[in-house]
């Protein structure tokens, strides 16, 4: 049943990026169990308004879990307590009555903060531009049913394009590291026989990218795997390091 | 009143494009690195635009709002994309997909426009899959299909419950490639704030530029270019709570509509009949739950009125209602297509039943969508498999699980057909001014088919846009780049930073946010599902009192030189309110029921929507007259010649 | 070269230079083993490896490997620990799937490194190096450079050092429980089963590998009591 918790709000403010940031807590009182996390957000900024004070900035758009825009590092977990759900999906029923919950920026260093819990996450457009795509021009193509894909592999492809972008990976990763963001494209376009043909390329274009960018490098610790709101597997990385090995042994 | 050339093509309607590709005029490559193109938005439209203007050969900028191209609204579309293969044999053709969304956009739409539409929805798939997307597919290895509302074939292409999201990662890859490829410059967080118009040598005045502001450091920037495309989505956040993202808005659209850019059927917007229910005044926003549950939930509400009340209290169970006791009124009112009726004809029938007292929910406003019989049908797996992440999105938002209990659902504004006046060129009533995707008029008339958005916006920005633009363009080869240092661009410019002034000194104490929920209040009670002349004239009376209220006590906290968020919002609300009006004015107009308007005053005895051809078989194209005053109406006629035009029926 | 400059390419060396050292520990270990049965066997061996030139390319390629296995390592950690940013998380929670140790490598590798040291002062400094350099700083009562067993016996007859060879061994556990199924995974020969194949298979190679070392250690030292 729906009931009001209050709680404490320790939120990390920050006015820029060369600036020091600090936590500041607030009380929230009264808030219904069913107002999502970021409406709950949007409680605190009305009241800091009303208050003459500036709202804390947080970027958000479709509020329903696929635009990759919400990040947050709530209670030491991206995307907050639940698995397999983002920001904007996040309930406050998952929330007790008077805990401090603690909301941060993802810190890495690829996602320097812009203000307050908004980063810049421009490095994964970067790594798209390197090579994720396939090479093609509007146009010209075969029928679409030219190419017949078993159904697995067109399911594993999609596994992993089912990818938002939207940095848990990395704000996850103790080594600041983007693999699983990189893996994901690289495997679903390797797994399609349409992205075959430049796939041992685009590893090597997409991999240099991210290191350049000063990801870190993976230890395969898994955490963002556990902490990717969709779920995306390290099976990924393992295709990635595979097929990137591949490329560079055949160089 | 001005004549308006929508400037269709000559010829049978299936050759119509055909012979327009034959005869327009083109640039040549080595001119095409000399024409610059502004690109504002990033969605299906925006994206597969400037993406194929990039790999064509122009200078391309493209816009968006947010942190990345990837993360525009066109993303969060679930269900699936139209297009007339017949992969499936049954039936299927160009033609018939024409004639589906002609009648499911209740003959307010160009015939011209919509065959076109329909003949490149082939070309789309193709390129979509090259660019491999991750389509469903048979076991066989071909591409599987789903049907959907206000079809009788299978003709949706899917990628589980994120179609949406994969077309655009393919259409953002592909701008990705001509980024690294040099054409495509991305300008991401900028707001695009003014339109720039500038003066040829013959006096007629073309659109050269945008103003816009960086929303990381505030600055207000120029840009020129020789053409401008906008593909800025729709304006449903008008409404306040609907299923569009925090940050879609209409301001793009509006700044070209006061610059002389009509604007065209505002009032026909599109309510979902399968969202979440709102629950409570703190809601931000309205989930929607994929048209395809359709294909297997059954809706209903209660037949007798003292279950209704029960269940409002909360104290019966609907899994206690015996089948007898319930009614499944899409299915009792259209026998033919049953729950798949088009959206308009669902939503209206869900508001029908909950007026009269048979909602659900403790509000009373929702009706059930349940699984049980096709959990019964296909077992819980099957279910699982197709609708698993709806299910547990579901579960996550309402905290009720529906495998075991219905869902409940109700009608919210999701997609706006009305936009921006383009004619078969997808080219404004001004000149170099494009407009493509949701943010345009055409296709969809006063209701649009599910699956259809997407292809509309892919078909506009991949295959019509990079043909058209170029008969304009190839007058425009002698004219060199432009300038920003122009005096067009300094007056634009200053116009932009006094608005801005003039709203950070209002100093009230109201948040943007607040006086937002009142436009939306207004608007979903006098301009909502239901309209009467008498409530879109106190919509008209109501929208101005906000308006002074914005100017009055609005409170923008910081200041403008730097990020601030509330500007941002502040700015949009602005022209929400004048969309609203818009909406209004040309509700008013309208005098019939049509698709997405409907006037009670212009129903059936049934309660079906009852058009006025005689009278109203037009385009309203809104004309702006300047601030404050009633803007002039323009109208283009539609003329049918290969359709029948009839009265939409799903009955039989 | 992008085994220097690829981030892939330095976690392949990592992988590739750990298997052969786990390659390394289980013969080692398998010769251990003699010793439960009988120390001259175990001197034979001992023997048999000495100083010879089979033994000396062995030791050679060992250490190489290590320090190629400790040098990536610390550089490895250098750019993550930059790559993580300047600020850190005020609260951080492991999620349940991520193992305790492969957040640890690094503090794991350098316990291990530090009991290795030891290792070797108590061992190879008073058997191959003596034999190298022609040496006599031999334990009193060990006869010879190739009296391995004397050794064992001597020094796990003092408690202190069954107590460090416990703890080096059981770091060398959590260092391996991740070690084992990473490298698959790095050299990319993993997916989503194999994955979870490898983790099992991992747990109880580096088990039996762990309990052979250790078998030996407890077995002089309750010997000793006796």
């Amino acid at each position: 049943m729906e009931k009001n918790i209050s709680f404490k709000l320790k939120v990390w403010r920050q006015r820029g990026p060369k600036e020091k940031g600090q936590f500041k807590v607030y009380e929230m009182k009264e808030i219904p169990t069913d107002t999502s996390f970021l409406e709950m957000l949007d409680i605190l900024n009305e009241q800091l308004i009303n208050a003459g004070e500036e709202p804390v900035v947080f970027d958000h758009d479709c509020r329903e879990g696929i635009c990759g825009m919400c990040s947050l590092y709530i209670n030491g977990h991206p995307h907050g307590p639940a698995t397999g759900a983002t920001t904007c999906q996040l309930y406050m029923r998952r929330f007790k009555d008077g805990e401090t919950i603690t909301v941060e920026p993802w810190r890495s260093a690829g996602f320097p903060v812009i203000r307050d819990l908004m980063v810049d996450r421009r490095a994964y457009d970067k790594i798209m531009q390197a090579g994720g795509y396939v090479s093609i021009n509007t146009g010209g193509v075969p029928d679409a049913n030219a190419i017949p894909i078993s159904k697995e592999k067109a399911d594993l492809a999609m596994d992993a394009a089912s990818c938002i972008g939207c940095g848990a990976c990395v704000a996850a990763c103790k080594n600041g590291s983007a693999m699983l963001f990189v893996s994901a494209k690289v495997s679903q376009l390797a797994l399609l026989p349409q992205g075959q043909v430049e796939a041992a390329r685009r590893a090597k274009a997409m991999l240099s990218k991210m290191d350049e960018l000063g990801f870190g490098n993976c230890t395969n610790t898994r955490a963002c795997e556990a902490e990717c709101p969709k779920c995306i597997s390290i099976s990924n990385i393992a295709r990635l390091n595979r097929e990137f090995i591949a490329a560079k042994l055949s160089d | 009143m001005a004549t308006i050339d929508s400037k269709i093509p000559e010829g049978p309607l299936a050759e119509k494009w055909s012979n327009y590709k034959a005869h327009q005029k083109l640039v040549n490559p080595a001119n095409k690195r000399k024409l610059d193109i502004i690109v504002v938005g990033s969605g299906l439209a925006g994206a597969s635009a400037a993406a194929t203007l990039g790999d064509l050969g122009f200078k391309v900028k493209c816009f968006c709002i947010q942190d990345s191209p990837r993360r525009a609204h066109s993303i969060a579309a679930q269900g699936g994309i139209n297009a007339a293969k017949n992969y499936q044999n049954d039936g299927d053709s160009v033609y018939r997909l024409f004639y589906d969304t002609i009648k499911g956009g209740d003959y307010r739409s160009r015939e011209a426009n919509v065959y076109r539409l329909a003949e490149v929805s082939n070309n789309i798939i193709d390129q979509c899959v090259a660019q491999g997307v991750p389509f469903a597919r048979e076991y066989g290895g071909t591409l599987a299909n789903r049907s959907f509302g206000g079809a009788q074939v299978s003709r949706t292409f899917y990628a589980r419950g994120q179609t949406g999201q994969q077309l655009l990662l393919g259409a953002y890859s592909a701008l990705s490639y001509q980024v690294h490829q040099g054409n495509v410059e991305l300008f991401t967080r900028c707001e695009m704030l003014d339109l720039v118009m500038i003066k040829d040598d013959e006096g007629k005045e073309r659109a050269r530029g945008i103003i816009y502001r960086d929303l990381v450091t505030g600055e207000i920037k120029r840009c020129s270019a020789h053409a401008v495309v906008i593909g800025t989505g729709g304006y449903g956040n008008a409404y306040f709570l609907s299923t569009n993202a925090m940050g879609s808005n209409g301001s793009a659209a509006m700044q070209c509509y006061r610059k002389g850019a009509w604007f065209a059927n505002p009032a026909f917007a599109q309510i979902h009949p399968t969202c979440i229910p709102v629950h409570g005044d703190k809601q931000s926003k309205l989930t929607l739950m994929s048209e395809s549950l359709r294909n297997d939930g059954r809706i209903w509400v209660p037949k007798k009125l003292e279950d209704a009340k029960k269940l409002q209290k909360g104290e019966l169970n609907p899994n206690d209602i015996p089948d007898e006791d319930r009614d499944f009124y899409l299915e009792r009112r259209y026998p033919a297509f049953g729950n798949l009726v088009p959206r308009d004809v669902a939503s209206r029938a869900a508001k029908e039943r909950c007026d009269k007292g048979y909602g659900v929910n403790n509000t009373g406003l929702a009706v059930f969508l349940d699984f049980k019989y096709a959990i019964q049908r296909l077992g819980k797996q099957a279910v699982a498999d197709k609708y698993g992440n709806l299910f547990d999105m579901y579960e996550e938002i309402t905290d009720v699980n529906p495998y075991e209990n219905p869902m409940m659902i109700f009608p919210a504004i999701h997609y706006t057909m009305g936009g921006i006046w383009v004619d078969y060129e997808l080219q404004t009533s001004i000149p170099g001014l494009f407009a493509i995707g949701e943010c345009n008029f055409s296709d969809h008339g006063a209701n649009r088919l599910g699956a259809s958005a997407l292809m509309q916006g892919l078909a506009d920005g991949y295959f019509v846009l990079p043909y058209t633009i170029q008969n304009y363009l190839a007058d425009q080869i002698q004219v060199p780049r432009f300038s920003t240092d122009l005096p067009e661009f300094d007056a634009a410019e200053k116009a932009v930073k006094e608005k801005i002034a003039k709203i950070m000194s209002i100093g009230g104490k109201r948040s943007v946010d607040s006086i937002h929920k009142e436009l939306g209040h207004i608007m979903w009670e006098y301009v909502g599902m239901g309209r009467t002349e008498e409530s879109l004239k106190t919509a008209l009376k109501k929208l101005d009192e906000v308006e002074k209220t914005f100017w009055s006590d609005l409170r923008v906290p910081g200041d403008a030189q730097t990020l601030n968020v509330e500007l941002e919002k502040a700015l949009r609300l602005l022209d929400f309110i004048e969309i609203g009006k818009l909406m209004a004015y040309d509700g008013l107009n309208r005098e019939e029921s049509c698709g997405g308007h409907f006037r009670e005053e212009h129903q059936t005895p049934e309660g079906e929507a009852l058009r006025h051809d005689d009278k109203f078989s037009y385009v309203a194209c809104w004309n702006y007259q300047g601030e404050g005053k009633a803007p002039e109406l323009l109208k283009e006629p539609l003329n049918y010649e290969y359709i029948k035009v009839q009265t939409r029926n799903y009955k039989n | 070269m992008w085994l220097i400059d690829s981030s892939i390419g330095r976690k392949v060396v990592m992988s590739v230079t750990g298997a052969a050292l786990i390659l390394f520990l289980t013969f080692h270990m398998t010769m251990n083993c003699v010793a439960l049965i009988s120390g001259d066997a175990y001197n034979v061996i001992c023997e048999f490896l000495g100083a010879n030139w089979y033994a000396q390319v062995g030791t050679y390629g060992l250490a190489i490997l290590m320090a190629l296995h400790f040098v990536y390592a610390f550089i490895l950690t250098i750019q993550n620990r930059r790559a993580r940013g300047s600020e850190r998380y005020a609260v951080t929670e492991r999620p349940k799937s991520v193992e305790w140790a492969s957040q640890n490598m690094l503090v794991l590798g350098i316990i291990v490194l530090v009991c290795l040291l030891l290792h070797l002062a108590n061992f190879w400094s008073k058997m191959q190096l003596q034999e190298l350099i022609h040496g006599t700083n031999f334990v009193p009562g060990q006869n010879g450079p190739t009296d391995g067993a004397f050794l064992i016996k001597y020094t796990f007859s003092q408690w202190y050092y069954v107590i460090i060879y416990t703890i080096w061994l059981a770091a060398l556990w959590f260092h391996l429980s991740h070690g084992f199924w990473s490298m698959f995974q790095t050299v990319g020969w993993s997916g989503t089963k194999w994955q979870r194949r490898w983790q099992v298979i991992g747990i109880i190679y580096v088990t039996l590998l762990v309990l052979g070392f250790l078998s030996v250690v407890y077995l002089y030292f309750f010997k000793s009591l006796c």
